[in-house]
C-alpha cells in the first residue's frame, strides 16, 4: 500500500469511527453480575430500539473522584453513572451531576402515576434516579450456629450463644446503628443517639466487646467468600451476593433479614454535558427507569426495583427459574424491621465519624 | 598555552567542557521535559491543594470581607452587615450551585455544615437582598445554626485564601480560632498511622534483606546454568500479579486457611487453637514480604554476581577465617546490592495499600490506604495532598540521610 | 573442578544416627497427626535407620532398595489415608532412600572442594537448605493458586472433594470462561498492547538519560536523578489523580485539535502515564551499570574513528545490555500489573488485565483470575525456559564452555 493510501484509509477509518462515536455513549456501573443484569434489561434493549452504541465502564468504585477530576479538567467523557444514593448526594453538592426533574424527564407507571410519586420517599436527590432497591444483610452458616439459627441482628453481638468470628465492613456506616440498636437504644432514636459523641462512644463501645472476633471487609465479595470458607460463622454483605451464594452455588448459608439497612443505586447525569449528549443520556434514562424496564432487572439479579409500579410485575429468575419476589429485601416477610439509610446523616457527619472509628479500629 | 589549532588551551578546554555538557544535557532533555511536563507539574499542582482554600472567600466574598470587623473571640453574634452580606453572597452562589459544594468543604472543619448549606439552599434561594431585609432573625428562623457562633467562627477561620489547615489536619491538629489545636483524642490517627507505615515498611525492607542476602549470594556463585534455573522462582512470583499474589496470601493464611489446615491435619495445632497470621501486622508483613523480596533479590544478585570470587579465596589463603572472610572481604562488596534493594523495597511498600488493605485488617492499614480513603471517598482532596506531601517529605528525607550515609552513587540495581 | 573430589563409602556410625535424626523430624508430624509425638519421633528414627541398616548391610542393592523403599512407603500411605496419604509416601520414600544413600555413598561430597572440613560440609548444606526454604516461602503461593483455578466452585476455597483428589471437585470452566469472556479477552489483549509499548518508551528514553546523567560535569545531577525517579517516590493514588488532568488535557488536544481517534487516544494516554511510572526502574538500572563502565572503551573506539552513535551501539550497548534488560523488566511488569492509574487515565476501551481482576475481586470473586494467573505462570515458564535454552545453544556455537 501507497503511503498516500493508508493516509487516506486512516482518514476514513477515522471518519468513520467519528460518525460511529456521535451514536455511542457510556454507561458506567459496577462490573460483574450486577453490570450483566443491566446489560440484559436495559442496554440491549435500548440499543435495538435506538441504534445507540452502548460503552460500559466497570468504574462506579472510582466514580466520585473522577468525575471530580473530569469536571475539573472540562473533560467529561461518561453519560449516565450508576452509584449509590450516598455518591450521588456527595456529587449533587458539589456540583458534579446534574439535576432531574422527574416529572418532566422520567416515564410515568403505566397506570398514570407520576415518576414522583411512584419513586415516592425513595428521590432522595435532585439529581439521582433510584434504580434499585438493594440491602445490606447478614447471611449465616447454617452448619456452623449450632441448633438455634439467629433470627436477631444482636446475634451479631451475642459472643456466648454465636461463638465464632463475623464478618463486617470495615466503616461506621451501618455497623454503627446495628451496635446502638443491640445496646437498648430504641431504633427511633439511633441517629440522634448517634449525632452526640457519646452516642458514638456507646456505638463503639459495643463494637469494642466484639472487635476481637471480626473480620472487617471491604469489597462486597469478601463476605461470600469467608463465608464458603467457613472462616466467619455470619457476615454483613449486599443481599444481592448472598442470594448468588445460596442460591446459585449452593453453600450452606441462610439470610438473616433482621434490621437489614436499605440503600439505594441509581443513575445520575454528570453536570456539564453538551446539549446533545445530554438529550441522549436523559433519553437513555427515561427507557432504562421505565415500570417495566425495572421489573426486568430483577429477573438477573435479586435487588428490588425502586418504582412502588415495578414490584407486581417482577418474576422468575432467567436462569435459575425460581421466583425472586421472596429474595427482595423489600419483600414483607423480609422487611419485617428494616433500616433506610439517613443519607442526609451520614453526609455530615460521615467524615467526623469515619476518623473516630477508625481510630477505634487501630487502638 | 596553546591548543592545536591555535586557541589557548584554557578556552579550548572549556568549550570542550562546554559542548560535554551540552551533550549530555542534550541526551537527558527528553526524558527531563517529558518527566516534568506529565508528571511533575501536574503531581505539583495537585500537591497545592494541601494549602489551597480559595473556594470560602470565592464563594462568599462579601461575607469574609464583613467577618473581618467581627471579633470571633467575643462569643456574641455578628452583626446584621454579615448576616445581609451572606444572604447576597448566597444567591448568587446558589444561582451558579456552588452552596452545596462550599457546605461540603467546611463540613471537613465542621460536622453538620453540609446539611445547613444544603437545606438553608431552598428558603434562601427566595430571598431578595435588596428588598426582604434585616436577615438575621429570618435566617436563624431557616436554620438555627445561623444562629450558633460557631459557625461563624468556622467561616471566618477558613477564609485564607492560602491555608494550613490541611496540613495541621494531617498532623491530628485543626485550625481553630485560637490558634493551632490538638484534634480530640478519639480522632487521633494519622500520626499513629505514619508512624506504623514507617515502622511496617522498615520490618518489611529488613525481613527482605535477611531472606534476600542468602538467596542472591547462592544465586551468584552456583554456576550460570543453575543459577539461571533457579532464578524462575525468584521472577515467578514476580511475574504474577499482585492481585492474584495477595488473594494467594489469604488462602494460605487465614483460619481455615493452607497453613492451619496443614498444621492441624499434621496435629501441630489443635483445631480449636488455630494461629492468627491473617488481619494483623504478621498477615501484611509476610504477603508484603513476599511480594516485594524480588525487587531485593535481583539488586542484589547483580551486585554479587560482579564480586570476584578470587578476592574470597585470597583472604582465605592468607588465613582469615570464613567469618572473616565473609564480613571484611564480601560483605562490603556487596553493600551497593542491599542498598539498592532496600531504597526499592522500602519506597514501594511505603506506598503500598492494596495488600494492606486485604491482608492487614486493623492492625496493617497504611497511611496510603487513607490518603486514597479520602481521594476517592470523602473527596477531602486537600487533606489527601497533604498526606501525601508529608510522605513525599518524608521519603526526601530518608533518601537524603541515606545519600549522606552510603551515598547514592553507591548504589546499584539489576 | 565438580568430578575431581573424589567420594568414599561413608561409616554406618556416621550414616544411620543422621538417617535416624532425618527419620525422628518426619516422624514427629506422623506421630503429632496420630496423637503422640514422642512415639512419632522414636518410631521414626527407629523405622528409617532399620531400614537403612538392612538396605546398606543385608540387600547391598541399591536399585532394588530404592523401589521396594518407595512402593512399600506408598503403599503403606495408601493403606492409611487414601490417594493423598500414597502421594505423600511415594514422595517420602524416594527422599529417604535418596538421603541414605546420598550420605552412604558419600555422593554429597562430590561437587565440594576436596579440601573442605566436616564442619564446612555441613554448613554447606545447612546454607543450602535455608535459601531452599526461602524458595519454597518465594513459590509455595504460586503453587496454591494453581490447583484453585481447575475449581468447579467459583470461590477461592480448597473443597473436601479437591482434597480427595475426586475429579468431581476439578473443572475448567474458569479457563472457559477467560477464553470465551469479551472483557476478559478483551483486558488481555489491552495489557499486551499498551505494556511492550510503555516498556519500549521508558526504556529507550531512560537508557539516553542515564548515559546523559552518567557523564561527568553534568550540572544539577542530583536534581535531574531527583526528578526522574520521583514517579517510584509519589503515592500512586497521587500520582493518578494528578495525571489524569495532564493526560485528559493531552486528550482533548489531541482528539479536538489534530482530530485523532478517541480509542486511539485513550491508547496514547495510558502509554504515556505507564511509561512515566517505568522510567525510574530503568533509570537507577541503567546509571547503576554505567557507575562501573570503563570510559577508555569510549575513548578507544573514538580514537579509531568510530562516531558516537556507533560507538554507542557497538561499544557501549552491549555492555550495559544486562542493566537495560534488567530495567526494561521491571518496567514491563510495572505496567502489566499496575492498577491504580490505569482506573483513572483510562476508560473503558483501555481496560487492562490487573483492572479487570480488580473488578473480579471487587465485584465478585472468581476463580477466573487465577485462572488467568495460571496461563501467565506457564506461559512465563515457557518464555523463561526458551530464553535459558537460546543462551546455551549461543554459548555452545560461540564455542564456550558452560560456566
Amino acid at each position: 500500500m501507497k503511503p498516500t493510501k493508508i493516509l487516506l484509509t486512516a482518514a476514513a477509518i477515522a471518519t468513520a469511527a467519528g460518525g460511529v462515536s456521535a451514536e455511542e455513549m457510556t454507561i458506567v456501573s459496577w462490573g460483574g453480575a450486577y453490570s450483566k443484569s443491566q446489560l440484559k434489561a436495559y442496554h440491549e434493549p435500548y440499543s435495538e430500539k435506538s441504534g445507540v452504541t452502548i460503552l460500559n465502564d466497570d468504574s462506579s468504585n472510582e466514580a466520585v473522584a473522577k468525575l471530580r477530576a473530569m469536571n475539573e479538567a472540562g473533560n467529561i467523557t461518561w453519560d449516565v453513572v450508576d452509584v449509590v444514593a450516598a455518591d450521588a448526594i456527595r456529587l449533587c453538592d458539589e456540583g458534579l451531576a446534574m439535576e432531574i426533574d422527574p416529572d418532566t424527564m422520567l416515564a410515568p407507571a403505566p397506570d398514570g402515576t407520576s415518576a414522583a410519586d411512584d419513586f415516592g420517599e425513595l428521590l432522595v436527590s435532585d439529581c439521582f434516579i433510584p434504580q434499585i432497591v438493594y440491602s445490606t444483610a447478614f447471611g449465616y452458616r447454617t452448619d456452623l450456629v449450632g441448633d438455634t439459627p439467629p433470627t436477631d441482628i444482636c446475634a451479631v453481638f451475642d459472643l456466648e450463644a454465636y461463638p465464632g468470628k463475623r464478618s463486617l465492613e470495615k466503616r461506621p456506616i451501618n455497623n454503627m446503628e446495628w451496635a446502638l440498636l443491640c445496646d437498648g437504644v430504641a431504633k427511633d432514636d439511633v441517629y440522634d443517639v448517634l449525632a452526640t459523641p457519646e452516642g458514638q462512644e456507646q456505638a463503639l463501645k459495643k463494637l469494642d466487646t466484639i472487635k476481637d472476633s471480626v473480620v472487617w471487609w471491604s469489597a462486597g465479595a469478601d463476605t461470600p467468600q469467608l463465608l464458603a470458607d467457613g472462616e466467619v460463622i455470619m457476615g454483613s454483605t449486599y443481599n444481592g451476593r448472598l442470594f448468588s451464594v445460596i442460591e446459585e452455588q449452593k453453600q450452606p448459608v441462610a439470610m438473616l433479614w433482621d434490621a437489614q439497612v436499605f440503600d439505594l443505586d441509581g443513575w445520575i447525569i454528570p453536570a456539564g454535558l453538551s446539549d446533545e449528549r445530554k438529550q441522549r443520556a436523559l433519553d437513555y434514562i427515561m427507557f432504562a427507569t421505565d415500570t417495566q424496564r425495572l421489573a426486568d432487572q430483577a429477573k438477573y439479579i435479586s435487588y428490588g426495583p425502586a418504582r412502588a409500579s415495578s414490584a407486581p410485575l417482577v418474576g422468575q429468575h432467567a436462569e435459575l427459574g425460581i421466583d425472586m419476589a421472596p429474595h427482595m429485601p423489600t419483600d414483607p416477610e423480609n422487611a419485617k424491621n428494616t433500616f433506610l439509610y439517613n443519607y442526609e446523616f451520614w453526609a455530615d457527619y460521615r467524615d467526623d465519624i469515619d476518623a473516630k472509628f477508625q481510630a477505634w479500629l487501630a487502638q | 598555552m596553546l591548543a592545536a589549532d591555535g586557541t589557548p588551551l584554557k578556552q579550548s578546554l572549556a568549550r570542550s567542557l562546554r559542548r560535554q555538557k551540552l551533550r549530555a544535557l542534550l541526551l537527558i532533555s527528553p526524558l527531563l521535559l517529558f518527566v516534568m511536563f506529565s508528571f511533575i507539574v501536574p503531581i505539583a499542582s495537585m500537591l497545592f491543594r494541601s494549602v489551597e482554600n480559595s473556594i470560602v472567600s470565592e464563594t462568599l466574598p462579601l461575607t469574609v470581607e464583613a467577618l473581618g470587623n467581627w471579633d470571633e473571640k467575643s462569643g456574641e453574634l455578628p452583626g446584621e452587615d454579615v448576616y445581609d452580606a451572606f444572604v447576597r453572597d448566597m444567591v448568587i452562589a446558589i444561582d451558579d450551585k456552588k452552596h452545596t459544594r462550599l457546605g461540603s468543604r467546611l463540613n471537613y472543619e465542621e460536622t453538620g455544615m453540609s446539611s445547613m448549606f444544603r437545606r438553608s439552599g431552598r428558603s434562601l434561594k427566595k430571598l431578595d437582598p435588596e428588598t426582604d431585609g434585616p436577615f438575621k432573625d429570618q435566617l436563624i428562623e431557616i436554620h438555627d445554626g445561623w444562629g450558633d457562633v460557631k459557625t461563624w467562627q468556622v467561616i471566618k477561620t477558613h477564609s485564607a485564601p492560602i491555608t494550613n489547615g490541611y496540613f495541621l489536619n494531617a498532623v491530628d491538629m485543626q485550625r481553630t480560632p485560637d490558634g493551632a489545636q490538638a484534634q480530640p483524642e478519639d480522632k487521633q490517627i494519622l500520626i499513629k498511622l505514619f508512624g506504623r507505615t514507617l515502622f511496617m515498611s522498615l520490618v518489611i525492607t529488613g525481613s527482605c534483606i535477611l531472606l534476600a542476602y542468602p538467596v542472591s549470594y547462592l544465586l551468584a556463585t552456583l554456576p550460570m546454568r543453575v543459577s539461571n534455573m533457579l532464578m524462575i522462582f525468584v521472577l515467578l512470583p514476580f511475574w504474577t500479579s499482585l492481585l492474584v499474589r495477595t488473594s494467594a496470601w489469604k488462602v494460605m493464611l487465614q483460619q481455615q486457611g493452607v497453613i492451619n489446615e496443614t498444621l492441624v491435619w499434621l496435629g501441630l495445632v489443635a483445631d480449636d487453637a488455630r494461629l492468627v497470621i491473617i488481619n494483623n501486622q504478621i498477615g501484611t508483613i509476610t504477603a508484603m514480604t513476599h511480594i516485594l523480596l524480588p525487587f531485593m533479590i535481583l539488586p542484589m544478585y547483580s551486585v554479587m554476581q560482579t564480586i570476584p570470587i578470587t578476592y574470597t579465596r585470597a583472604a582465605k589463603s592468607m588465613g582469615a577465617t570464613n567469618w572473616t572472610t565473609f564480613w571484611r572481604i564480601y560483605f562490603p562488596q556487596s553493600i551497593p546490592g542491599i542498598g539498592a534493594g532496600s531504597i526499592l523495597v522500602f519506597i514501594l511498600s511505603i506506598g503500598y495499600y492494596i495488600t494492606p488493605e486485604i491482608v492487614g485488617g486493623t492492625k496493617g492499614v497504611f497511611i496510603s490506604n487513607r490518603i486514597a480513603y479520602h481521594i476517592s471517598s470523602s473527596l477531602n482532596w486537600g487533606l489527601a495532598a497533604a498526606l501525601g506531601t508529608i510522605l513525599l517529605g518524608v521519603v526526601l528525607l530518608l533518601y537524603w540521610v541515606y545519600d549522606k550515609i552510603v551515598g547514592i552513587d553507591n548504589v546499584k540495581l539489576g | 573442578m565438580a568430578a575431581l573430589t573424589p567420594i568414599s563409602r561413608k561409616p554406618l556410625s556416621m550414616v544411620l544416627p543422621s538417617v535416624a535424626l532425618a527419620g525422628a523430624f518426619a516422624g514427629v508430624f506422623v506421630g503429632a497427626g496420630n496423637g503422640s509425638v514422642l512415639l512419632g519421633l522414636l518410631g521414626g528414627a527407629v523405622l528409617i535407620a532399620g531400614l537403612a541398616w538392612v538396605y546398606i548391610t543385608q540387600l547391598k542393592n541399591e536399585k532394588l532398595a530404592r523401589w521396594i523403599n518407595i512402593l512399600g512407603f506408598g503403599i503403606v500411605g495408601f493403606l492409611t489415608s487414601g490417594l493423598m496419604g500414597c502421594i505423600l509416601g511415594l514422595l517420602g520414600g524416594w527422599f529417604f532412600i535418596f538421603f541414605i544413600y546420598w550420605l552412604y555413598e558419600g555422593r554429597y561430597r562430590r561437587k565440594l572442594l576436596p579440601y573442605m572440613t566436616a564442619q564446612q560440609v555441613f554448613y554447606h548444606f545447612l546454607f543450602r537448605v535455608i535459601c531452599g526454604a526461602i524458595f519454597v516461602f518465594l513459590i509455595t503461593p504460586i503453587l496454591v493458586v494453581l490447583p484453585l483455578s481447575f475449581n468447579a466452585q467459583d470461590f477461592f476455597t480448597f473443597t473436601p472433594e479437591m482434597l480427595r483428589l475426586d475429579p468431581e471437585g476439578y473443572s475448567l470452566k474458569h479457563y472457559r470462561d477467560f477464553f470465551t469472556n469479551n472483557e476478559w479477552q478483551r483486558s488481555f489483549k489491552n495489557s499486551l498492547i499498551i505494556a511492550p509499548i510503555a516498556t519500549v518508551i521508558s526504556v529507550s528514553l531512560g537508557t539516553l538519560a542515564a548515559i546523559g546523567l552518567s557523564q561527568s560535569h553534568v550540572p544539577g545531577r542530583r536534581a535531574i536523578m531527583g526528578i526522574l525517579i520521583s514517579p517510584m517516590i509519589v503515592p500512586l493514588i497521587i500520582s493518578a489523580t494528578g495525571m489524569f488532568f495532564f493526560y485528559s488535557d493531552i486528550g482533548r488536544f489531541l482528539e479536538g485539535t489534530l482530530g485523532l481517534n478517541k480509542n486511539f487516544v485513550g491508547y496514547v494516554k495510558v502509554v504515556l502515564a505507564h511509561a512515566v511510572l517505568g522510567i525510574p526502574f530503568v533509570i537507577i538500572t541503567v546509571t547503576a551499570t554505567l557507575v562501573g563502565f570503563d570510559r577508555s572503551l569510549t575513548r578507544a573506539a573514538a580514537n579509531m574513528g568510530a562516531g558516537p552513535v556507533r560507538t554507542f551501539f557497538s561499544i557501549q550497548m552491549p555492555l550495559i545490555l544486562p542493566g537495560v534488560i534488567s530495567g526494561g523488566l521491571f518496567a514491563f511488569i510495572t505496567s502489566f500489573d499496575e492498577v491504580v492509574v490505569v482506573l483513572f487515565v483510562g476508560s473503558a476501551s483501555q481496560k487492562t488485565l490487573p483492572w479487570q481482576m480488580f473488578t473480579g475481586l471487587r465485584e465478585q470473586i472468581s476463580p477466573t483470575i487465577l485462572a488467568v494467573a495460571t496461563i501467565l505462570v506457564v506461559l512465563s515458564i515457557a518464555l523463561l525456559t526458551t530464553v535459558e535454552l537460546l543462551r546455551r545453544r549461543s554459548e555452545r556455537l560461540r564455542g564456550l564452555s558452560p560456566a
